[in-house]
């Protein structure tokens, strides 16, 4: 009888999958680099400095017809850092070709230019990542949250965030008013 | 005051309108009204809220506002196995389940490599279903948007048909909605004995209907009113703003997923793409209308060479074992027992992966990290990005009407905009 907790057979073996040729000017942008992170898509996946985030993109849209932005998220890879990742995937429709960037963020209040001059589409996506990971983006011409109330407290998609929702503390039994509302007893 | 009849005095009221009306005419109206449209509204297919500001009955701005659904599915799956995660995905696009199973079994099977192992007979079975599937979802959207336009009659047909769809969906998999069907290596289970007739039966049925549908709205002068030239879409616009599915395809753009990055064997099949011309909302509706057809075709296609065998891959790490295995062998309970308690780990990595929903490019953005569990799992939801074009297609060009025409030829669904 085989063992069943032989890890290593959990996960079929991995080829390499052949990346196509690069879509990205590495030597315009020095700065910017592969990444090495598996995609198992086969998408080539390029690492880009926060600050030439929307030069690299207008390059992508106007030389190479990348002309949809397809998708803005972003990944929290707490407690690592740099802990977030916004990710952006393209898509060339002439050429067929897709292409994914990631920008690396760190601290507390992260902050990375908007891109919603080039692509006015841009704005919910950008709000949704602010909304739930806190990620500023400089530049917003509408920066509020989208899905939670507009007086939330946090950023829910953090994982340092609890998926209880952040507790109140707790209440003494004989606080309790008969009115239905807690709080410290009343001495009339 | 002298005394009138009351004839007199209701024809001295008609004049007072009339000098009204015409100290009125050609003036602007200066004073703007904000109105709210929603959360609850029975036009706005779900809790959408959209604050508009009128000129009389011209829309000077229309800002959406959502998140009144949001049930924070993508926190949730962090917390689950991708068996698990599986079955939240059925509630995001509550019309059509299957075809959300299919974005995120194709983004787990990628990350795990098994792509090219996967069965015949569940890839032409998950072809035909998500055909049917978006049939179903079609009918709903036909039905709804017509009926805010006022053709009740459509809804009460679309319904009518696409129960017998759903019929169909309880018999492989026990649920008329939340199927939960498509899973990571396979199907749930194998198709039951009388599929082929009753998939077969239903085709018949409604290849006779669906010409029916096009009689009632197709060449109607009063649809023709309320839709053309309505919310019109330029090209460069509907690619600035990220829109997919129907209402791309109305602006005269050939995008679809099935054909551009085929996905469970759709490059061995036979249709067509349908696009539009205009992109107003009719164009749209012309397009979802010949979607359904193309449709059609592709059930019949997969329905002719679906073949036999294993609905699933053998990999007992990944599919759970059969019944009868676990009842009379020991490596298989304890294949059960690992994959219930623990699922599977895929190897870290990323992967977007793309199929094409009813209302458009549904991607699935993975992110495993070596555990049981998702390190993220985001949806990028069609509706999203399509809802976000309603302002600026209808600010400054549409009438207070013309809202309803738009938010029905979107056809949003706010359980996947929020998700």
């Amino acid at each position: 009888m085989t063992q069943t907790s032989d890890e290593s057979k959990n996960n079929p073996e991995v080829e390499a999958i052949p990346t196509e040729p690069s879509l990205l000017d590495l030597e315009r942008f020095p700065n910017v680099r592969k990444s090495d992170f598996r995609a198992a898509d086969g998408t080539p996946t390029f690492i880009v400095p926060a600050e030439e985030i929307v030069d690299v993109l207008r390059h992508l849209r106007d030389e190479g017809r990348f002309t949809m932005l397809e998708d803005v998220t972003a990944i929290d890879w707490y407690p690592r850092e740099p802990r977030y990742q916004v990710v952006y995937n393209m898509i060339a429709l002439e050429r067929e070709k897709v292409i994914r960037i990631k920008v690396e963020l760190s601290g507390e209040n992260p902050t990375i230019p908007t891109v919603t001059n080039l692509w006015p589409g841009a704005n919910w996506y950008e709000r949704e990542v602010f909304d739930l990971f806190g990620i500023d983006f400089e530049g917003h011409p509408d920066m509020r949250r989208i899905e939670m109330p507009d007086d939330w407290d946090g950023h829910p998609l953090r994982k340092d965030y609890p998926i209880t929702g952040k507790r109140r503390a707790a209440v003494p039994a004989n606080w309790l008013r008969l009115e239905g509302r807690s709080g410290p007893p009343q001495t009339n | 005051m002298e005394d009138l009849g009351i004839k007199e005095r209701w024809l001295d009221q008609e004049e007072d309108l009339d000098r009204d009306e015409e100290e009125q005419e050609g003036a602007p109206f200066k004073e703007l009204m904000t109105i709210n449209m929603g959360p609850q509204h029975p036009s706005t297919h779900g809790v959408l809220r959209l604050i508009v500001t009128l000129s009389g009955e011209e829309v000077i701005k229309c800002i959406p506002e959502i998140g009144y659904l949001h049930t924070g599915i993508e926190k949730q799956a962090e917390t689950k196995t991708y068996n698990q995660a599986l079955t939240l995905t059925d509630r995001t696009d509550y019309l059509n389940p299957l075809i959300n199973n299919m974005g995120f079994v194709v983004a787990v099977e990628k990350l795990l490599n098994i792509t090219d192992q996967i069965p015949p007979r569940a890839q032409v079975t998950r072809v035909l279903l998500c055909e049917l599937q978006r049939i179903s979802s079609h009918l709903v959207w036909l039905g709804t948007h017509a009926m805010d336009l006022g053709a009740q009659s459509t809804f009460l047909y679309g319904m009518r048909d696409r129960e017998k769809i759903l019929d169909i969906f309880e018999m492989c998999s026990g649920v008329r909605m939340m199927t939960s069907y498509i899973m990571p290596g396979g199907l749930y289970a194998d198709l039951p004995p009388d599929f082929e007739e009753a998939v077969d039966s239903f085709l018949k049925y409604f290849k006779k209907k669906w010409p029916e549908y096009h009689t009632l709205l197709t060449k109607s002068q009063l649809w023709y009113e309320r839709t053309k030239n309505i919310a019109v879409l330029t090209p460069e616009m509907a690619l600035a703003y990220g829109a997919t599915g129907a209402c791309l395809r109305a602006s005269g753009i050939k995008y679809d997923v099935r054909k551009m990055f085929p996905y469970s064997g759709y490059e061995t099949y036979d249709f067509e793409v349908p696009i539009g011309k205009n992109g107003d909302v009719y164009d749209r509706f012309l397009v979802r209308m010949l979607e359904v057809e193309q449709s059609i075709s592709i059930v019949e296609q997969a329905l002719n060479k679906l073949p036999g065998g294993e609905w699933q891959i053998s990999d007992r790490k990944i599919v759970p074992p059969k019944k009868w295995e676990v009842a009379t062998n020991m490596e298989s309970l304890i294949h059960h027992f690992k994959l219930f308690t623990e699922g599977f780990k895929p190897l870290p990595g990323e992967v977007y992966s793309r199929v094409e929903s009813a209302r458009g490019e549904l991607g699935y953005f993975m992110v495993s990290d070596g555990s049981n569990k998702p390190l993220r799992m985001h949806i990028r939801a069609p509706s999203f990005a399509n809802l976000q074009l309603m302002p600026a297609t209808l600010e400054g060009k549409a009438l207070f009407a013309d809202i309803v025409a738009a938010i029905g030829s979107i056809d949003i669904i706010l359980g996947e905009v929020d998700r």
